[in-house]
């Protein structure tokens, strides 16, 4: 399986807002470059005096999340070695997208991660994020029931899938909560050219493992990411019918997870340092191998993608942006 | 709970699949923000029922209504207005609130001071005049008349101090909300509470440490009413 990306970026360098003073974005630079020598410095000298150099230990950085990076387990498993290595407390709070980006525009939070790019590229252009980095990817997948009403299976495309399943008006469970899943199901729908609506189209409101449990109740099909379905197929029926790209499925259904720090400058006691040095630290080759290393009933969910061989700096801009449109 | 469902119980809690500590910092962090909040919620709403059982002024019937009508506060309502207040944004923003057991406590003192001000009040008000005629007849003075009738009525008080304790640690919306169900990277809660960890789990699909965790919580809540209500009644048997 290789490394796809999903971006299809317009042109250009830097995320214009006007939200962020030049005083900020200086400091923010600054404090960038220092977390990027003590990343470095850190990754070499193994746990010394990294604290020292970026200043955090003690303090605690609250990261906003989806529920898929929270419930398949993985932020458990890797924060250990940061809380360590900085010597601070990670308060991980799994709210879903929507949610959580609300959490990071009131201030709430720090550092924010989370799978809906064009939800990321809003909150970056809104000025409210800054120093975005792809994190990590797996992929979404098309679950249903083995006897597949609609006869799915082997249409190898969404957008066919989709649009079988509501023609046979077979129960399709939707998330319903704004989520980053949520929000890929309702693209998905429309480049299917389809209005989902009727009975059969159920919005849970709940988050992914409620979502297959509801569809799994009701022989239903979903939308799931990858990860959730792998940690939670040993006590569920459904299989899966339509593959995401990771098993050579559609690209449309990629799942690229991003990070973003809260812009100091809009929320002043946002811990901009921690932020970046957990960015920095997660975007580092030891986090993005443990994430890789990350499995779950012997499978690997997350595919890192901060680390490449063939850098993406287009990364860093919103999809869409293009300098002479509207400059803000 | 008859002994045999315990000894049941007792080899799926022991090969629970929770790290060392999980349960019990989250029994704690329950306990300590249920607990905290019950005790200020008591000390707050018990000089206001007495005040109300003693005296007589305009708009009381208004107040008992607004207590009544707090009974039925919704608990995400509470949580989603105590996020305003204490997110980042709101009127308590700079004291860093959010995400914090001290938030938690916020919210449960909402919903548990409407139920212990109520039930307090109907105790008071509940207690026999025949006592308060006795009281004043034997030359007793208000503070006198009053002190009898709160004791007249303590087993009344406690009922309503469970009740409140009751609404607190069963209730997951707001402290949902405004806790944010974090536990560190080791697995000690910091504001899971049993409440929003039955809730996880059940979203994670695990029915089956659900489940534990539900019983651990009844267990829990059954015990301390065991507790209060023993003590209630030995009270009134020696009256």
């Amino acid at each position: 399986m290789t490394k796809q990306r999903s971006q299809s970026n317009e042109q250009n360098t830097s995320d214009s807002t006007d939200a962020t003073s030049r005083r900020a974005f200086l400091g923010a630079t600054a404090a960038a470059g220092i977390t990027a020598i003590a990343g470095c410095s850190g990754l070499s000298v193994s746990g010394q005096s990294e604290e020292e150099q970026v200043g955090v230990s003690g303090e605690t950085l609250t990261l906003t999340t989806t529920t898929s990076t929270y419930d398949t387990g993985l932020l458990t498993e890797i924060h250990t070695d940061f809380e360590e290595m900085y010597g601070v407390v990670v308060d991980a709070v799994a709210q879903g997208t929507g949610a959580a980006l609300e959490s990071a525009r009131n201030g709430d939070s720090d550092v924010v991660m989370v799978h809906a790019r064009g939800l990321e590229d809003e909150f970056m252009q809104n000025g409210y994020g800054i120093n975005r980095r792809d994190l990590m990817f797996n992929d979404f997948v098309i679950v249903g029931p083995e006897d597949d009403p609609a006869g799915i299976e082997g249409t190898g495309s969404a957008t066919d899938a989709l649009t079988a399943i509501a023609e046979a008006e077979a129960t399709f469970v939707s998330r319903g909560d704004n989520s980053g899943t949520h929000t890929k199901e309702r693209n998905l729908w429309e480049a299917a050219g389809t209005e989902p609506g009727g009975d059969w189209y159920q919005e849970t409101g709940a988050a992914m493992g409620e979502a297959l449990n509801v569809a799994n109740q009701q022989g239903a099909y979903t939308l799931s990411d990858r990860g959730t379905f792998i940690s939670q197929r040993s006590e569920i029926d459904l299989v899966i019918l339509v593959q995401g790209p990771i098993e050579d499925g559609p690209e449309i259904l990629s799942n690229p997870y991003g990070i973003m720090a809260v812009n100091p400058g809009v929320h002043e006691n946002a811990n901009y340092d921690l932020a970046m040095a957990y960015i920095g630290w997660i975007t580092s080759p030891e986090a993005q191998d443990a994430i890789s290393n990350y499995e779950t009933n012997g499978e690997q969910l997350f595919f890192p993608e901060a680390v490449s061989e063939d850098p993406d700096f287009r990364q860093y801009v919103p999809e869409g942006w293009s300098s002479d449109s509207e400059s803000e | 709970m008859p002994p045999e469902v315990v000894v049941q119980l007792l080899p799926a809690i022991a090969e629970l699949p929770f790290r060392e500590g999980y349960v019990r910092s989250i029994i704690y962090v329950s306990l300590y923000v249920s607990g905290t909040a019950v005790v200020l919620s008591t000390l707050f709403s018990i000089p206001v029922a007495i005040v109300m059982g003693f005296t007589d002024f305009r708009g009381k019937q208004f107040v008992k209504s607004v207590i009544n009508t707090g009974m039925g506060l919704p608990s995400v309502v509470v949580g989603l207005l105590v996020l305003f207040v204490v997110s980042n944004q709101g009127p308590l923003g700079p004291l860093e609130l959010i995400f914090t057991t001290e938030a938690m406590i916020i919210s449960q003192f909402v919903l548990a001071t409407p139920p212990i001000t109520a039930i307090s009040l109907a105790a008071i008000t509940g207690v026999s005049e025949n006592v308060r005629d006795a009281a004043r007849a034997l030359g007793g003075t208000r503070l006198d008349v009053a002190l009898v009738v709160i004791k007249e009525a303590r087993y009344g008080i406690a009922t309503a101090i469970l009740a409140g304790f009751g609404r607190a640690i069963s209730e997951v919306g707001s402290v949902l909300i405004v806790g944010g169900n974090i536990t560190s990277a080791s697995g000690i809660s910091k504001t899971r509470t049993l409440t929003t960890a039955i809730q996880l789990e059940a979203r994670q699909g695990q029915y089956d440490t659900a489940m534990i965790l539900g019983v651990v919580l009844l267990v829990l809540v059954l015990s301390i009413n065991a507790v209060v209500v023993r003590f209630g009644d030995e009270g009134s048997m020696n009256r």
